[in-house]
């Protein structure tokens, strides 16, 4: 009998802190464990009795990395309780906004953090040794993309124009013409960058997804929409508790989404492409098919070429709303408290992000609930890791363990996120 | 910034460590696109896991902490971050002041993990979230929920030259005027927590036309008393004064003290 096992004690380049453990006997692989250690924060107990205005900012310390993505699912969630919505305008610039995160934060994982994989570097800063002029493009991307969240939000991390019911105040037109003149130079950027992630060396592995995603019938879904599966299902957010159920796995320390019972489905920039490619920019259609993405990727070592897409496709679509943009009469619309339950969900950079709030009559947040990204992809990351390591168990330990890592960071996940939704279990 | 050859002098060694926390005050460090490749020239980025699987092994010049101490397993790790550590400085209201996450302090923390997971006595948590400070000697504390970078840099240009960090302070009001900010309070009745919050923002939500909601913490010498009669004043009920306080630096002994006078006023 032989057994082998892999432990890796902390994840790098990943945002937050996580353990990998895989064990094998005999050639099969018994045991898969992505572990979060990250302490919870318990976000779900402190919203009770907070005000419904409240959320935005307060959930928006979930993650530095995505702040936008709660601020818009946690407003959406408590427009809808109160039967407000936010059109028109006031809807282009939440979208601006948001594509100003998925320029941000995509620029920094396919350059700090995933890159450094397909190079064979420690880091983004290593690499420059080698590839000054490309980090320092992707750096200049991501700083785009950081420019246009706190052109809109005030400061790219923790934004603090985004209120329910719209902004406090709103950009004039004028305001936007130096953005969109960076947003131009930023678009060249993404282009070049696709073209340079496409000639990277891509291990060759493809799963059998189960992709979700948002879907909107005019756009490449990122603030509404239906949730889509890619087996045909389709469902609206205030369905989401019916379909989505998350359950605590007694072997494991995570909390696994199940979806119409059955485990293991995948969200992030793979899914979206899967179900959403034919509403991409006709500039990031043709970059993807140049790269040689087909209509569905199943390999998730080409996720970054899928992440570079969509920044091509965020740059376009940014500069789209910049120039049709008219600025609307008032920086908000009047949400007023209502007893009710209401729905949000919108994709942040790694996924789709599901809030739900319960107000009661005196106006205050009587439950909340939030199930982000990470904790839906962990049960499809370990299936990942699985198939990947059991038809390799005799590579040497450290390649092996290295291409863990990399399976995981396929996925983008971020663990600061989940780590407060998800069980935790310490030895001690 | 022209800098000698590297094999000619010792780098310092700076290392980033994360605790209980959302990961934005480090994600600072990265969001100085500018800056990034510069520093990284002058510095040895040791230990940093969110941006290098190299892990260097300390001791470590400086040691930059993100986070609060919420258990037991980070309570001993944070006496060895001290104790590889040449000077260690606190980034951000989770480190500096618990965060948002000490908001347990005003509840039964069994009970929070109760609402949240189906098996609470698997959480390993401690009763309070606690800043840096509570455990180990910090040699400087950078506020702000998140921190704003130009101070970062400021404060890691100081200890690189082994002076004090230069920042200020007194209250956003200084900078709200500074910036030519209207007063939203005065001229719009908006409340605001500026005078008694540290600057440090360059007084973002006055010039969003939003009063500030003191992520940056308290000020030196706040005069919460007066603010609340004036927070009053505006229409401010009891309990929204008491919320009011009790966000990012909840704990933080002036801010605590507001929210329970504005409660025991009532």
């Amino acid at each position: 009998m032989t057994h082998k096992s892999i432990r890796i004690g902390a994840l790098a380049r990943v945002e937050g802190e996580g353990s990998l453990l895989v064990r094998a006997r005999d050639g099969r692989v018994t045991d898969v464990e992505l572990n979060i250690y990250e302490p919870p924060r318990f976000f779900e107990a402190l919203l009770r009795g907070r005000a419904h205005t409240e959320p935005p900012d307060i959930t928006a310390r979930i993650c530095g990395i995505c702040p936008v993505a709660y601020q818009m699912s946690a407003c959406q969630a408590i427009e809808s309780a109160c039967g407000a919505e936010v059109t028109g305008p006031l809807r282009d610039l939440r979208l601006l906004l948001y594509y100003g995160e998925w320029i941000e934060s995509h620029a920094l994982h396919i350059h700090l953090l995933h890159a450094p994989d397909f190079l064979g570097y420690d880091s983004g800063v290593a690499m420059a040794a080698d590839h000054r002029p490309v980090l320092e493009r992707g750096l200049a991307l991501k700083k785009a993309g950081n420019e246009l969240v706190a052109a809109l939000g005030g400061r790219a991390i923790h934004p603090v124009n985004v209120r329910v019911g719209g902004f406090y105040r709103v950009p004039a037109r004028t305001e936007l013409a130096p953005v969109a003149e960076r947003l131009r130079h930023a678009r060249d950027q993404a282009l070049a960058t696709v073209e340079w992630v496409a000639g990277f060396d891509f291990p060759d592995v493809e799963h059998d997804y189960r992709f979700l995603a948002l879907s909107h019938p005019a756009e490449y879904a990122i603030l509404s929409g239906s949730i889509s599966v890619s087996d045909g299902t389709a469902f609206a957010a205030s369905d989401w508790p019916a379909h989505i159920v998350e359950e605590q796995v007694p072997r494991s320390t995570a909390l696994h989404a199940r979806l119409d019972g059955s485990t293991g489905y995948l969200v992030g920039a793979l899914a979206r492409y899967a179900l959403n490619a034919h509403l991409l920019s006709p500039l990031a259609r043709s970059a993807a098919s140049d790269a040689g993405l087909g209509p569905v990727c199943r390999n998730p070592f080409r996720s970054i070429v899928v992440r570079a897409v969509e920044i091509l496709h965020a740059c376009d679509e940014a500069l789209r709303i910049i120039e049709d943009y008219t600025e609307p009469d008032a920086p908000s619309v009047p949400v007023e408290p209502r007893p009710g339950v209401g729905h949000g969900v919108s994709e942040a950079p790694r996924g789709t992000l599901y809030h739900r709030y319960r107000i009661d009559d005196t106006g205050l947040i009587a439950e909340a609930d939030i199930v982000p990204p990470t904790s839906q992809n962990q049960a499809r990351i370990e299936m990942d890791l699985r198939h990947l390591v059991e038809p390799r168990l005799d590579l040497p330990r450290g390649e092996l363990a290295a291409l863990c890592e990399r399976t995981v960071r396929n996925h983008d996940p971020c663990i600061s996120c989940s780590a407060h939704f998800l069980d935790l279990r310490l030895d001690r | 910034m022209t800098a000698r050859p590297a094999a000619t002098r010792r780098r310092p060694r700076l290392a980033v460590w994360k605790f209980a926390s959302c990961d934005g005050c480090q994600l600072t460090v990265l969001d100085c696109e500018d800056e990034l490749l510069a520093i990284a020239a002058e510095v040895e980025i040791a230990y940093f896991l969110e941006a290098s699987s190299a892990t260097g092994r300390g001791p470590y010049d400086l040691s930059l902490v993100e986070g609060s101490i919420t258990t037991p397993a980070d309570l001993r790790r944070i006496r060895h971050v001290r104790r590889v550590s040449k000077r260690l400085v606190t980034i951000g209201a989770c480190a500096t002041a618990g965060g948002i996450q000490a908001l347990r302090d005003f509840a039964d923390v069994r009970e929070f993990a109760s609402i949240i997971y189906a098996r609470p006595d698997y959480i390993a948590t401690l009763e309070r979230s606690t800043p840096i400070s509570a455990h180990v000697p910090v040699d400087f504390e950078l506020r702000g929920c998140p921190i704003d970078g130009r101070q970062l840099l400021e404060v890691i240009s100081a200890f690189l030259a082994g002076r004090r960090p230069c920042v200020p302070a007194h209250s956003v009001c200084v900078e709200c005027k500074a910036r030519g900010n209207v007063c939203v309070m005065v001229a719009h009745g908006t409340p605001c927590l500026g005078p008694v919050t540290q600057a440090g923002c360059g007084a973002l939500c006055p010039a969003f036309n939003r009063g500030c909601y003191g992520c940056f913490g308290p000020m030196e010498s706040p005069n919460t008393r007066a603010l609340n009669a004036q927070l009053r004043e505006l229409g401010m009920s009891t309990p929204e004064l008491v919320r009011v306080y009790r966000t990012f630096n909840a704990t933080e002994e002036p801010f605590r003290q507001a929210s329970e006078e504005a409660g025991d006023d009532a």
